[in-house]
């Protein structure tokens, strides 16, 4: 099983990764699912009202962020697609989806997803992490807070050197 | 200048720790190459023909004398004594070994410079106008945003993985010193009607395989609102350009699908959305602009024997006639420094080149230099009774050639001699049409005569916006070179059109002199070979060039 990171309050910690994903055909197996974007807007509803377990939904790049927007009550996660990590559409739609869309819960990078990106990612809103290159919750966390400054505000909360600067 | 205070340097040594890692964890084989590639070439280090080139920034073409002798000291500690600067203002190192590349970004840092962004496909360095903060039709010093420009691009986190590479001009004279229409974002500085000041933004410019002249989607942003307006384009940008095929995914492709209006559209939608939140305080913009005041003017100093000297003194006079222009300020001049040497490859210079170059700087520049994106030098602030003894200095150590904007004022890529890309050699090229026009009272018979020469399709060498524009091509192994002529970088920017058949390397400089004969020909009185061309269009010029040819 490929380890999962995840930051709970800027620590960060190999936990154990309780979500399943299921195929779009796939009958409901209870438990924490993880479905397609398409299967959660096909079944929003019948997703949404489920008992057990929680929902977690996985978007590709292509998929349009915004049109989240109206389905996020009940979902626990989303996972956002590395397919390769050159492909930066997920740093746009993790930021959007934590500032303009509000959502609260856990943004996952999942596919090819590499340390050297770390801070990036924690920048725009990801708080959990499959790493492909092997890294481990130290070396992840190591790479995350590199960086004592920024140039720009992102969906965290520090503050960006203007704002440092100002109160000098 | 702008000086970087703690966070600036802060940031350098954080990112120049980052790199040492890198390579260590790929010398360790923790990291193999495909893994490495991307990672080594976000710090500007590229793997060339012959060896690791590294490109430092010189962010927007500013460099003070101190760091103009590490780069000199690192020419000579690391490389062969020389660097090379670029089309993009920048200076690579061609002869680098990676296991001594974070030694050189420690050097490089010491004294706040970096190669960060200098590749990639991220936010590259902002060009300015050389002559920014001395040029006499300036509006407003444009270096305070490209200053604020560079911070906020520098390791974005949403934008550092872009569909491809990202390259920003900013001017605010009417004459165009930095090809901003051919950049994936130009901003024009403009006066608005309320007496502020705006940009005219400029989207989708560019060269390459597919050049554009960029078109104007804002009339005027108001300059407070900047930031909020970039983030806007380059996150249309990022979630829409294409990453299936490397040749079409740049800005310009997008906007050239959508059309200039729809895609305008989409980007004012995404501005409303970011609204103020993403603009930089105006104290902020206060703080940077503080920095580019300069204390160090004299009002309307003496100019000595300036004038005598150059009625004296005919190759001064010369020097002074291409080499220096009008400072905003009485009394002072703007000192164009050659790296065009007749039979030097352009852009070239030695290490005792740039330590001759920081000294007089510091003695009669206020410590200020700048790089061109037509690979020369400026000493933008001498005061006109400093100019004879700059130009002695520089006339002995190789650097005085006067022939700025002239037919040997050529801008090269490195071509084969060094790239892996290229399929031609582009600096011979240059050399021998350069020593063909090598006689001043010629070259200046001419007159301003942009010759662009790229060694593949890549166009590094701008070969679009030449006046001729030189592309190599190969052909069966053999190295041919397609012509364009009426291309143009300036204000009046054009994308130049072929005139012909590819021709041999040997055919090269006699098919450009024949152009000029031509040019010398048809022209009336006070056009420039650009005028000439637009008049009577290409036909004579074919005609000189294939006329023989059959």
């Amino acid at each position: 099983m490929p380890k999962l990171i995840r930051s709970t309050g800027g620590v960060f910690e190999e936990v154990e990764d309780t979500f399943v994903a299921i195929e779009d055909e796939a009958a409901d197996p209870g438990g924490d699912i993880l479905v397609s974007f398409s299967r959660l807007k096909g079944g929003g509803e019948a997703l949404a009202a489920r008992s057990h377990g929680r929902l977690g939904v996985r978007l590709e790049p292509e998929d349009e962020i915004e049109d989240l927007e109206g389905r996020l009550a009940g979902v626990a996660l989303v996972a956002l697609a590395f397919p390769k990590f050159r492909d930066g559409r997920p740093f746009t739609a993790a930021r959007l989806l934590r500032t303009r869309l509000g959502f609260k819960g856990e943004i996952r990078a999942v596919g090819d997803v590499l340390r050297d990106q770390a801070g990036f990612m924690v920048r725009c809103g990801f708080d959990a992490f499959v790493p492909a290159d092997g890294a481990t919750a130290s070396s992840w966390a190591e790479a995350a807070g590199r960086h004592s400054h920024v140039y720009q505000r992102a969906a965290d909360a520090r503050a960006p050197a203007f704002v440092e600067r100002q109160g000098e | 200048m702008y000086r970087y205070d703690a966070i600036d340097r802060a940031v350098l040594a954080d990112r120049t720790a980052e790199f040492r890692d890198q390579v260590r964890r790929r010398l360790a084989g923790e990291l193999t190459e495909d893994q490495f590639k991307p990672l080594r070439l976000m710090n500007g280090l590229y793997l060339q023909l012959h060896a690791y080139m590294l490109r430092v920034a010189v962010p927007y073409g500013s460099l003070n004398p101190v760091q103009m002798r590490a780069l000199a000291d690192i020419a000579r500690r690391f490389d062969r004594g020389y660097g090379h600067f670029t089309t993009r203002t920048n200076i690579q190192f061609n002869w680098v070994k990676l296991d001594d590349a974070p030694d050189i970004l420690d050097a490089l840092a010491a004294v706040d410079l970096h190669a960060i962004q200098t590749s990639g496909n991220c936010i590259r360095n902002v060009t300015a106008d050389p002559y920014a903060g001395a040029a006499a039709d300036e509006l407003e010093d444009p270096r305070v945003w490209c200053e604020a420009i560079r911070q906020w691009s520098s390791l974005h986190p949403e934008f550092s993985f872009l569909p491809r590479k990202f390259k920003i001009a900013v001017t605010a004279s009417p004459h165009d010193r930095t090809a901003a229409k051919v950049h994936d974002i130009g901003l024009l500085l403009r006066r608005g009607r309320d007496g502020e000041t705006g940009f005219e933004v400029i989207v989708g410019g560019g060269m390459g395989r597919t050049p554009y002249v960029g078109p104007t989607i804002r009339a005027y942003l108001p300059s407070d609102r900047l930031f909020s307006y970039l983030e806007a384009i380059l996150r249309v940008y990022n979630r829409h350009g294409r990453r299936d095929n490397i040749y079409k995914a740049r800005i310009k492709i997008l906007v050239a699908a959508l059309g200039a209006e729809a895609f305008a559209r989409e980007v004012e939608a995404e501005w409303e959305k970011i609204g103020p939140e993403g603009d930089l305080p105006r104290a902020e913009i206060d703080r940077i602009g503080a920095a580019f005041t300069n204390p160090d003017f004299v009002a309307d100093p003496a100019s000595g024997d300036f004038e005598a000297r150059r009625a004296a003194e005919p190759a001064f006079a010369r020097f002074v006639r291409n080499n220096l222009k009008a400072h905003i300020r009485p009394g002072y001049g703007i000192v164009d420094i050659s790296l065009k040497g007749i039979g030097e490859t352009p852009g070239d210079i030695s290490a005792d080149q740039m330590d001759l170059v920081a000294d007089l700087a510091e003695r009669f520049g206020q410590g200020d230099i700048r790089s061109t994106h037509e690979q020369n030098l400026v000493l933008p602030h001498v005061r006109l009774e400093h100019v004879h003894e700059v130009w002695k200095a520089l006339d002995a150590a190789g650097l005085a050639t006067p022939n700025i904007n002239l037919i040997s004022d050529i801008i090269a890529c490195p071509g084969l001699d060094y790239c892996a890309l290229a399929n031609a050699r582009a600096i011979c090229v240059a050399q021998d049409i350069a020593r063909r026009f090598e006689t001043p009272e010629r070259a200046e018979a001419i007159g301003e005569f942009k010759i662009k020469i790229s060694g593949c399709i890549n166009a590094c060498g701008h070969h679009h916006v030449g006046h001729i524009g030189i592309l190599g091509v190969d052909k069966k192994g053999e190295e041919f070179y397609q012509l364009t002529l009426g291309g143009s970088g300036a204000e009046d920017a054009a994308v130049g059109k072929m005139l012909g058949p590819a021709l041999p390397i040997d055919r090269v400089t006699d098919a450009v002199e024949a152009i000029v004969d031509a040019y010398l020909r048809e022209r009336r009185e006070g056009e420039r070979f650009l005028d000439t061309l637009r008049r009577t269009g290409d036909a004579p010029f074919k005609e000189a060039v294939y006329a023989e040819a059959h």
